[in-house]
């Protein structure tokens, strides 16, 4: 028995390695693998041609989200190709006995909002999807990352994948937020830090008292966008308001199997000794409402700043100007009152109750502005009926917003929720990359109360102001 | 045996000089949508590539005749964003077999490995001296030597060695992949899976 302190990455990982190859990866146990419509087809063909089974079909969980169309669910979906897609993942799903949450399911949502609220994510576990914000599940303390095509092939027929072991890396945030500083806002001023590759090659702890003293929902929100500095993960260390989370969800477990989860569960945390490859701290009060300015996630800043010079950054002068023109915005400028034609809340970053509530919390009582059009996107439909249970809808729809039907929706802009060309979006989802939100859209990534903000005076606006 | 075998490759190069070339420009998500891995070469780049009427964009690099083979160079960051491996399909399919920078994104450089494409991470400087010599001769070429772990400027004749893990290296050059050794493991699995807390 080693008493080398080690870090919570540490111990979930090397729990789950079944042989380490010299001069090569770690075999790791994948303890749950969802699915989705998109990047799954071609993994099953693989099988298919390779003539192999899937292993264990009770680790895998099928949900549609990516290119479902999020009015009229009820009906055909339009696009062929899309249909296509989602008829193979319920064909494959049934061919192999996987459980599939598809369109018109009570359970169905994005993947990283349905796994989370019906118990599936647990502390420890190892969770993999071919996307890459399964990192969200690192805020339960599990270990959870994206991965490819050819990955999901992996687990499917053999439960594990092949990966070398990242470096780790810690990031200490404490102190007190400020007003209309939400979790989105946190991890936006973190990767503005870090940059878009600052922690490539690392597996991020969150640690500190404003990840403590954080609902799940934001925690999702912040280990979700870690891939957006370029990590493998982020993960926070299990604690009393995770295990409330979970206990009752449906495939949580119950009696006798809690109390024994629980005190593994409990382990979960880093030793005081242990030693990270590199450590941040920053401190919350330096932190106010973010809005990102250019084309990677890196490029955000404080609502109240200008936009940085050129010279004031690391990186190629070439790279910033291709992305400032891209924008349409010039070096110095501020953001307030800058024009906003579209708004969107949702995604697997920002798509959960929380997220719908600071919303409200702003348009209560006010009017989207008539030159907005707003997408109001729940991550599922139990978040849906949460907002219209606690009363959301109402307050929505006297502002003029209409509440659509879960999925990605215009996060990647696979359905038909595209930003025109040339068009600006305030969007709380997780990438302003060019076209990100349809060919030419050019995105603010912020937090849903910037959003609202945005939303009803039409420009970009603090939400200081409005609260 | 899952792909073409990866020994040596001495090619001219395309030069794409710009950092943090992410995946939704490699391979726009609306054209995520097949079923099967055919095709995706047609749309690699596809915004940067072609105006909205589907006519080529003169000035970027795919369009430019003076430009070709199977080396694809970019800027520091290559790769980053969605895990999509599209992204590697649609290089490999457009018929690049290597793709050198000085930083890679980790999904991206898995990606690429796992289905025969060689991620080359060079230093800065060296990326600076193949963009040089690249401007200096659009047809110079390079050489990508696996078992040697090197890559050749060919016209100056500089050379820098890359980093590959033992493991990945022997998988490329026998055009093996993890799928083949993982199912030669399934015992060895089972046995870990019984014991699991999950």
């Amino acid at each position: 028995m080693s008493h080398q302190p080690t870090t919570l990455f540490d111990k979930v990982w090397d729990a789950h390695v079944i042989r380490k190859i010299e001069d090569g990866p770690d075999v790791l146990f994948i303890d749950r693998h969802f699915i989705h419509e998109v990047t799954s087809p071609v993994a099953f063909l693989g099988l298919k041609t390779r003539g192999i089974d899937v292993m264990f079909p009770d680790q895998t969980f099928a949900t549609a989200d990516h290119n479902t169309p999020t009015i009229n669910q009820h009906l055909p979906v339009a696009d062929p190709l899309s249909a296509n897609q989602l008829l193979a993942l319920e064909t494959n799903s049934a061919k192999y006995g996987i459980s599939h949450w598809g369109l018109g399911n009570p359970k169905n949502g994005i993947v990283h909002v349905v796994g989370p609220e019906n118990g599936i994510t647990q502390p420890g576990m190892t969770i993999v999807c071919g996307d890459s914000h399964t990192s969200t599940h690192g805020a339960f303390g599990a270990i959870a990352f994206g991965i490819g095509t050819s990955e999901v092939e992996m687990v499917l027929s053999s439960q594990c994948i092949m990966q070398p072991k990242p470096k780790k890396m810690r990031i200490n945030v404490n102190g007190v937020l400020g007003k209309a500083v939400t979790p989105k806002d946190v991890t936006l001023f973190i990767i503005a830090q870090l940059t878009a590759a600052g922690a490539t090659g690392y597996f991020v702890e969150y640690a500190g008292d404003v990840f403590e003293n954080m609902s799940m929902e934001g925690r999702m929100t912040v280990c979700n966008m870690s891939i957006e500095m370029g990590a493998r993960g982020g993960m926070i260390a299990p604690d009393e308001t995770t295990f409330n989370y979970i206990k009752g969800k449906e495939k949580a477990p119950k009696g006798d199997a809690w109390d024994k989860a629980l005190a593994y569960w409990k382990t979960l945390q880093t030793d005081a000794a242990a030693q990270f490859d590199k450590e941040y701290s920053f401190d919350a009060a330096d932190i106010e409402p973010m809005i990102t300015y250019g084309t990677n996630p890196g490029m955000g800043m404080g609502i109240s700043k200008s936009i940085p010079k050129a010279t004031d950054l690391e990186g190629g002068i070439a790279t910033y100007a291709k992305s400032l023109k891209y924008m349409g915005f010039e070096e110095s400028e501020p953001m307030i009152g800058k024009k906003v034609d579209f708004v969107f809340i949702g995604s697997c970053t920002n798509g959960r109750i929380e997220d719908f509530r600071a919303f409200a919390s702003i348009v209560k009582g006010r009017k989207k502005a008539d030159h907005v059009t707003a997408w109001i996107v729940p991550g599922s439909h139990i978040v849906e009926a949460q907002i219209r249970e606690e009363g959301i809808y109402d307050i929505l729809t006297e502002a003029g917003f209409l509440l659509r039907q879960p999925g990605c929706s215009a996060c990647l802009a696979m359905n038909d929720d595209k930003i025109p060309a040339g068009k600006y979006a305030v969007s709380t989802s997780n990438r302003n990359f060019e076209g990100r939100q349809g060919p030419g859209s050019r995105t603010l990534l912020a937090s849903p109360l910037v959003a609202a903000a945005a939303a009803v005076t039409g420009v970009v606006t603090d939400p200081r102001e409005l609260l | 045996m899952a792909y073409d075998k990866f020994t040596k490759l001495t090619s001219s190069a395309v030069p794409l000089p710009i950092e943090n070339v992410d995946t939704d420009q490699i391979i726009p998500a609306r054209f995520l949508k097949a079923t099967e891995r055919k095709g995706f070469g047609d749309n690699l780049f596809r915004d940067w590539r072609y105006n909205n009427d589907e006519t080529p964009k003169q000035d970027f690099v795919l369009n430019n005749p003076i430009y070709a083979g199977k080396i694809l160079v970019g800027g520091k960051n290559f790769g980053s964003g969605s895990s999509r491996e599209h992204a590697a399909w649609a290089i490999y399919d457009y018929g690049f077999r290597c793709v050198v920078s000085s930083f890679f994104a980790d999904i991206f450089k898995g990606n690429s490995i796992n289905i025969g494409i060689l991620p080359v991470q060079v230093s800065e400087p060296f990326l600076e001296q193949i963009f040089q010599a690249m401007e200096a001769d659009p047809k110079a070429e390079l050489t990508v030597d696996l078992e040697a772990q090197t890559i050749t400027i060919n016209a100056t004749g500089a050379v820098e060695s890359f980093d590959i893990n033992g493991y990945k290296k022997h998988n490329l050059l026998n055009g093996f992949d993890d799928i083949d050794y993982l199912q030669a493991m399934k015992e060895e699995i089972k046995t870990f899976a019984t014991a699991s807390a999950y």
